[in-house]
């Protein structure tokens, strides 16, 4: 399919553009046709595609496992109930070993964070011209169907729990006990600017380092399924060996977009964790 | 990297879909879970409680047996004691009763032999006065001497 593009940059850019809809330089509003327009849009502009599958996999997501609980009985379990109860009692697991707190939030949170994160990577497993062909064939301009590859989405989730983390940290220390923990250690007080930039860095570091994880993984997991898909535009051999190495590297996939998850939700909670953990 | 308003839509989205997730998602499966695990728990200490009430129960069966043996052995052991008592009486009874009859044979024999001897005493007496009748043919008065004679009778 590769053959419709130009070149095989043009390849490149077009799968990583998202569906922007915003205001055009012109005035009127509409989809963003590239990079540069979707750039000129400024901020007030949304990805139409990452924010249609991210709310999409959640609805999926959530529609699951609201009816697995409401059918949730304490008999022997079947089919979803099963499924459902092994992801939960896992989840719980997690939170149990890494939190040792009582809050009732944190649970719930990991599991959304785990099968949320899950299900948007799993969209990496889709070829990757199947449906933006089927997008481009309905007049779209662009769709990028893994919302885990776009930082909007992974940035507002890790900042969501960088304002818990916050949050938490005021409400279980006070905020002079928070800015204690960031001032007063871990060099003696006097030394407090240089402990401020320090913990300041390490506080700002999480929610950061949170989004560009998960981002770059399946960033660039994507970009090796694009550059693997040029391959179909060559001859029947190269194609063969692209269907080979598509087929290798979904299966590696598989094992990443799990860990990425599991990465996603254990740092979740740790990061809680050491929101409500006093410091002596 | 180009940021824009899907950030925040994210944001909001997340936070709505972590709000749904803690208040039904969560605690009905948590609460299915827990109340199994307590039924299972439950069902394991009853299973305890029934072996140890089956072992009880056991126990108590072997002691009643054996009480039912001991009584059993004791009935029996009544019983062979009657059965010789009775038998101890039967045997007395017999015993009493041969006596007695031997005592009745005894005295009826004993009545015979006195009679006879009776009978005997009046025919050797007859005998005698018929002798000496005989020999005293003419001196001798048979009423005159009818006490002589009852005397020698006696005497005999």
């Amino acid at each position: 399919m590769a053959t419709e593009y130009a070149s095989s940059g043009e390849y490149i850019k077009h799968h990583l553009q998202n569906l922007t809809y915003g205001q055009h330089a012109d005035g009127t509003w509409g989809f963003a046709h590239g990079a540069a327009e979707a750039k000129a849009m400024g901020f007030w502009a949304i990805n139409v595609d990452s924010m249609a599958f991210a709310i999409g996999l959640g609805i999926l997501f959530l529609f699951l496992f609201r009816m697995a609980a409401k059918k949730a009985t304490a008999g022997v379990p079947s089919g979803l109930q099963n499924f459902v109860e092994w992801i939960v009692e896992f989840v719980d697991g997690s939170v149990r070993g890494s939190f040792s707190h009582q809050n009732a939030l944190v649970a719930p949170l990991a599991l959304t964070v785990f099968m949320w994160v899950f299900l948007m990577n799993l969209m990496d497993l889709f070829p990757v011209d199947w449906l933006p062909f089927v997008a481009s064939a309905s007049g779209l301009p662009h769709l990028k169907i893994v919302p885990s590859t776009d930082p909007n989405v992974t940035f507002g989730m890790s900042l969501s729990v960088f304002v818990l983390v916050l949050f938490y940290s005021v409400k279980m220390k006070g905020a002079g006990g928070f800015f204690s923990e960031l001032a007063f250690q871990p060099f003696p007080k006097f030394l407090f600017p240089v402990n401020l930039l320090l913990e300041g860095v390490g506080l700002i570091a999480k929610p950061i380092s949170l989004a560009l994880r998960l981002f770059g993984n399946m960033y660039a997991g994507e970009m090796i399924f694009i550059l693997i898909a040029l391959m179909f535009g060559g001859n029947w051999l190269l194609a063969v060996f692209g269907g080979t190495l598509q087929w290798a590297w979904a299966v590696f996939h598989i094992l990443i977009i799990t860990l990425q998850a599991f990465i996603f939700m254990t740092l979740t909670i740790v990061y809680l964790d050491m929101a409500h953990a006093e410091h002596h | 990297m180009n940021f824009n308003a899907t950030l925040i839509g994210q944001s909001i989205t997340f936070i709505f879909f972590v709000w749904f997730c803690m208040k039904f998602v969560w605690p009905p499966i948590m609460n299915a879970l827990d109340t199994r695990k307590k039924q299972i728990a439950d069902g394991l200490a009853a299973a305890d409680r029934g072996k140890h009430e089956l072992e009880l129960a056991a126990r108590k069966a072997g002691d009643n047996m054996r009480d039912a043996k001991a009584q059993a052995a004791e009935v029996l052991a009544q019983a062979e004691k009657r059965a010789a008592q009775i038998i101890e009486e039967a045997k007395q009874a017999a015993k009493e009763e041969g006596d007695r009859q031997l005592a009745a044979a005894q005295a009826n024999i004993e009545q015979e032999a006195n009679r006879a001897r009776e009978s005997l005493r009046e025919q050797v007496a007859a005998l005698a006065v018929a002798g000496a009748e005989k020999i005293l043919r003419r001196e001798v008065n048979a009423q005159t001497h009818a006490d002589l004679l009852s005397q020698l009778k006696a005497e005999l």
